[in-house]
């Protein structure tokens, strides 16, 4: 069964990303793949993430296929125009990837390339038009196409956002462009995410809420300074502070966090970031 | 010299939408020399408005609108006639649109697109700015231009980079834009106005026309020989 078909049939489900690598090694990729393969439902394959130049999300996806495991395919709207954009959405068609999970991207001087031209001709709400426009048999010039795809489209939203209105907003116009289910920003506070998803119900589109596993206090830390839309309270700092074995305490922090959430949504997405190998620990500590 | 040529009056007319009564603002600056609002123009709108059955509350030309301060002091006598308004119509460029509202608790729309000229720029003040792209959406922005506003020019509405109604890219020189529009329109009462946003922007209208594709001496000359 495929991610759509979980979904559509009430499964909760469990998706988790794995970031292609900075050159051409691909062993550390087909090993993460490996473990993941029969554990989770789908996996992501990020789209040069934080701006860094890295191997590509749809060869990535390419290669999970290859092994048998239902790809992800994430898409940003940094670096390619509108023509690029829908070529690949053809492109990821054609090689038999389903699911695009479309994001506007951060932007280029986050990354490793600052000097790079920024593009942003379309963005995450567009994108997804775009791609339903092409599921219906036209591109954005409404030019006809031969043969149309089929995709499955994700989006993402936040949360943990302050305000969380704007993200509402956006998160219908996604589910009016097209969106059919989302994957979250990391969220670490229960009560936040129930009050969010009591509004987000309204647009009858199953979320999958979003884990980042914890490492560190000085990374939550880290994330509470730097990135937006994440917020890790006190009290979870202070557990992974006292904890002599961080990375189990980080194990035990995403199984906790995502039975205490299961309740209120449809899927779990967990990114791991680095520590993909420990995916399968997370899934069997939370008895998913 | 900024380029603004008049929307089709359908469409100001559908900013409008609910809105009966309305103030009117021209500019004796660029839009002048355009056609764009100078008073007779500001005089011929009124009348057109009169006949799709809305009320003028008032108006007022005024010398350069992209000078915030100077909308303010031209606006104050005016201040009655602003109230008893249900919104105001700017008949300028983008930089007077998002001037006057930066000066005004009220929905401003704007009568004109900003036609691009390929590099030449009027003066303007560092908040007020215009990517003349020819295709104005600050109806529907309370004011605040996306393109300008937001460091990815995102038109659709904020990314997740925002975090203490700061943009993540630059977080100690730049706000949000994507906050101050949600603020604004908060405040103004007109989210709805955020689910009516183009969804695909056209670029090709960011393109200076042919006449203008050239030097600032050759395209004011056209502009000279077009009046």
């Amino acid at each position: 069964m495929s991610l759509r078909e979980k979904l559509q049939n009430g499964k909760f489900v469990v998706t988790a990303e794995i970031g292609p690598a900075k050159g051409v090694d691909i062993q550390e990729f087909n090993e993460n793949a490996e473990l993941l393969k029969g554990r989770v439902d789908a996996v992501n394959c990020t789209d040069q993430q934080s701006a860094v130049m890295r191997l590509g999300s749809l060869a990535a996806c390419h290669l999970l296929k290859q092994k048998g495991v239902e790809p992800v395919f994430q898409m940003t709207c940094r670096d390619r125009n509108r023509i690029a954009l829908q070529s690949d959405l053809l492109n990821a068609y054609v090689m038999g990837v389903e699911n695009v999970l479309c994001l506007t991207g951060d932007y280029v001087t986050l990354g490793d390339h600052p000097d790079a031209k920024p593009v942003f001709d379309l963005d995450s709400v567009s994108l997804l038009h775009a791609a339903r426009k092409l599921e219906q048999g036209k591109d954005l010039a409404d030019k006809e196409l031969k043969g149309t795809p089929k995709f499955f489209l994700g989006a993402c939203v936040t949360p943990g956002a302050d305000p969380v209105e704007p993200q509402l907003i956006k998160m219908e116009r996604k589910v009016k462009a097209g969106a059919q289910f989302f994957q979250t920003q990391a969220i670490y506070e229960p009560n936040t995410f129930e009050a969010f998803m009591k509004e987000a119900k309204k647009f009858g589109v199953p979320v999958l809420v979003g884990i980042v596993v914890l490492r560190s206090a000085a990374m939550a830390k880290f994330m509470n300074r730097n990135v937006a839309g994440i917020h890790v309270p006190d009290a979870l700092i202070d557990e992974m502070d006292q904890a002599e074995n961080k990375l189990q305490k980080g194990i035990e922090i995403a199984a906790r966090l995502i039975n205490e959430m299961k309740g209120m949504c449809q899927g779990t997405h967990i990114m791991a970031i680095g520590l993909e190998s420990k995916v399968p620990a997370i899934i069997d500590a939370a008895k998913l | 010299m900024i380029i603004s040529e008049l929307k089709p009056f359908p469409e100001i007319v559908s900013y409008l939408d609910g809105d009966k009564k309305i103030f009117i603002v021209g500019c004796k600056g660029c839009a002048e020399v355009c056609q764009t609002g100078d008073e007779p123009q500001v005089l011929e709108m009124k009348q057109k408005l009169e006949q799709e059955g809305k009320t003028i509350t008032g108006y007022c030309v005024i010398d350069f609108l992209c000078d915030k301060a100077l909308v303010k002091t031209r606006l104050f006598p005016h201040e009655d006639e602003i109230d008893a308004a249900d919104s105001l119509l700017v008949m300028t460029c983008g930089i007077g649109v998002q001037a006057t509202a930066a000066v005004v608790n009220k929905l401003v729309h704007p009568a004109a697109n900003t036609i691009n000229v390929g590099g030449t720029r009027g003066e303007w003040r560092g908040s007020e700015r215009c990517r003349e792209c020819g295709d104005c959406v600050l109806d529907l922005t309370g004011g605040i231009c996306p393109l300008t506003a937001c460091t990815k020019w995102l038109i659709n509405g904020p990314c997740g980079g925002t975090k203490d109604g700061k943009c993540e890219v630059e977080p100690d020189v730049r706000e949000c834009g994507w906050h101050l529009i949600y603020e604004r329109l908060k405040k103004l009462g007109r989210l709805d106005k955020m689910q009516a946003l183009p969804m695909v922007k056209n670029y090709a209208k960011m393109q200076p026309p042919k006449e203008l594709r050239s030097t600032i001496m050759w395209a004011l000359e056209q502009q000279e020989t077009k009046v």
